[in-house]
């Protein structure tokens, strides 16, 4: 396995700290939570913002850059968080979330967001655009990457199937989905609601290349993205198996903490632990 | 690009035999269709969408919604088969309340050609336009009603007839409907102003408003439910404006989902849309006293 140039996983993992106190910080203000799928993913989005993606905080359309989309827009508190630390905007925006008048909105959105390449927020959505992105850089050459971060939730979605299919299909090599495989959906586990296992053996047989990683080890998270495609002529699926509510011991595998928005008390015990991380 | 969902057999061989690079069929997922759309477009690309009736708008809405037009997307949706085109192809295949749910939905342009001249400028007009579109075509259309050198402009209402004492606002193929209705009723001595709405959206109030308060009646014509579309545009727009109408009617399905097919023509006589009911309904408006003495004037089409 491939580790990370010297000091990258070190940075990445400050990057995650800072995203996860400020995902808590902003939807305990906010009042719109879904805090335990930002804490999830955190690590995720730290890797790839701060050693994978290659973009432009001074010019957040160069043609040139990765396409980074969140497909579980409800976690949009994390990427805004960021985009913030990779200097897309200031981090004093980041106070106004969910903030009447503002423009960054629980789900995520595009607009009047430096950074932020597509809007979502309906599930199901994120996977059909990267192909569209995907196919069009396919068809002009272009050496762009197409990410897209997707809940395991959202596969219960048919769209998500149609896109895989269309993906596979056409060979789009440069397009990556990370599925953030905490286990926990909305109302329950993913194992009581709708089991998604054989997982890895789904994406497969859509004609997928497939690796599994722990979502929050860093060094393995890098290796994974430093080598896709993992097989020629396919698009590439990363299970990053991940721990709802990562980092905060008492909304760890919770599904409370799905919706549950960290006010006084609960909000210092999750601040100091994660300050202390 | 064109894309299609699986559809339109034998139409678009050609295109994609002389452009395969800009042909994609995505084949029977209408959701994706639009989602690879959006993607496509939102890296720069031109992008045609065809499929049938509701299959490119309602099926995939939640998509056109947030993908397409929240993103102001380069996609033009093009749906062939408006109104009772399939018309004996069963519920499924009638389209009759997309122009009012899409014309509910912000940066649509909403276009729906009464004539294949209409088509073929509506479509060259929306390619060079960008944003988010839907193109509604129709199996029926008024041939070709352009006048030598006319300009065709996106967003406009086209005066087909000029007429004082009632006007008929058409949308879509049906406008061969109106235009016959007006020839009969001149018989009748009642000079019609027939209006051609390709575009609902964005939508010429300017030429709406005059007609109304020259002519004093409408009638709107339309092959889709009477709530919502061009009836309910007109009306909202007149009644905004203090330009109300003294006389007004909306002809169109008013019947909800028909479980009877038939061929178009069929279709629109049974739910008295057809040049009898217009006709029918105009007098009624207009000399409602002249109607109750000659109860055999009246033609529902029922």
């Amino acid at each position: 396995m491939l580790n990370p140039p010297e000091g990258v996983a070190t940075s990445t993992r400050e990057l995650a700290k800072r995203i996860r106190i400020h995902a808590l910080r902003m939807t305990s203000s906010g009042g719109s939570s879904h805090i335990g799928g930002v804490l999830s993913m955190a690590d995720i989005v730290a890797v790839l913002y701060g050693a994978i993606l290659r973009v432009n905080p001074g010019n957040p359309q160069w043609p040139g850059r990765d396409r980074f989309i969140l497909s579980k827009g409800h976690a949009g508190a994390g990427v805004y968080a960021a985009l913030a630390e990779r200097g897309f905007f200031p981090t004093s925006k980041l106070q106004t979330h969910c903030q009447n008048g503002s423009d960054l909105s629980g789900h995520i959105s595009h607009k009047g967001v430096p950074g932020v390449e597509v809007s979502t927020g309906s599930l199901g959505h994120g996977l059909s655009i990267g192909a569209g992105m995907a196919y069009a850089g396919m068809l002009s050459g272009g050496a762009h990457r197409v990410v897209v971060l997707l809940s395991d939730g959202e596969c219960d979605e048919g769209a998500t199937w149609e896109a895989a299919m269309f993906a596979a299909h056409h060979r789009l090599e440069r397009l990556i989905a990370v599925v953030d495989y905490n286990k926990i959906q909305s109302l329950d586990t993913v194992a009581k609601t709708l089991e998604l296992e054989p997982f890895a053996e789904k994406w497969r047989s859509f004609g997928w290349s497939v690796e599994e990683v722990d979502g929050h080890d860093h060094n393995a998270l890098y290796a994974c993205f430093d080598r896709v495609p993992f097989a020629p002529g396919r698009p590439s699926c990363l299970i990053a198996h991940t721990v709802k509510g990562k980092g905060v011991s008492f909304m760890e595998n919770t599904v409370l903490w799905h919706y549950r928005t960290a006010r006084d008390e609960e909000f210092s015990r999750a601040l100091a632990e994660l300050e202390a991380s | 690009m064109l894309l299609t969902g699986d559809l339109g057999f034998g139409v678009l061989t050609k295109f994609a035999e002389e452009y395969p690079r800009q042909y994609l069929n995505v084949g029977v997922a209408e959701s994706n269709l639009v989602g690879v759309a959006t993607g496509l477009a939102l890296e720069g690309l031109t992008v045609f969408v065809y499929s049938i009736a509701n299959f490119p708008t309602i099926r995939c809405l939640e998509q056109l919604r947030n993908d397409a037009a929240y993103h102001e997307a380069n996609v033009k949706v093009v749906a062939i088969g408006g109104g009772f085109s399939y018309g004996p192809l069963g519920m499924s295949h009638h389209a009759t309340e997309d122009l009012a749910i899409l014309r509910a939905i912000p940066n649509i342009r909403v276009v729906a050609p009464g004539c294949l001249w209409e088509v073929e400028e509506a479509t060259e007009a929306l390619a060079r336009t960008p944003g988010t579109a839907y193109l509604r075509l129709d199996k029926s259309s008024a041939g070709r009603t352009n006048r030598p050198g006319e300009s065709f402009t996106l967003g406009g209402i086209r005066t087909l007839r000029e007429g004082s004492d009632l006007t008929l606002v058409s949308t879509g193929g049906i406008l061969s409907v109106a235009l016959s209705a007006a020839d009969r009723l001149a018989e009748q001595g009642i000079q019609c102003r027939v209006l051609s709405v390709h575009t609902l959206r964005p939508f010429d109030s300017a030429t709406l408003l005059r007609a109304s308060r020259e002519t004093g009646a409408i009638i709107t014509i339309e092959e889709h439910v009477v709530d919502g579309g061009l009836g309910g545009l007109v009306a909202e727009t007149c009644l905004e404006a203090g330009s109300a109408p003294g006389a007004f009617y909306r002809i169109g399905l008013r019947a909800g989902f028909s479980s009877v097919v038939g061929s178009q023509d069929y279709l629109r006589k049974r739910y008295a849309m057809d040049e009898g009911a217009i006709v029918s309904q105009a007098l009624s408006i207009l000399r409602p006293e002249r109607v109750k003495r000659n109860p055999t004037s009246r033609r529902t089409g029922g």
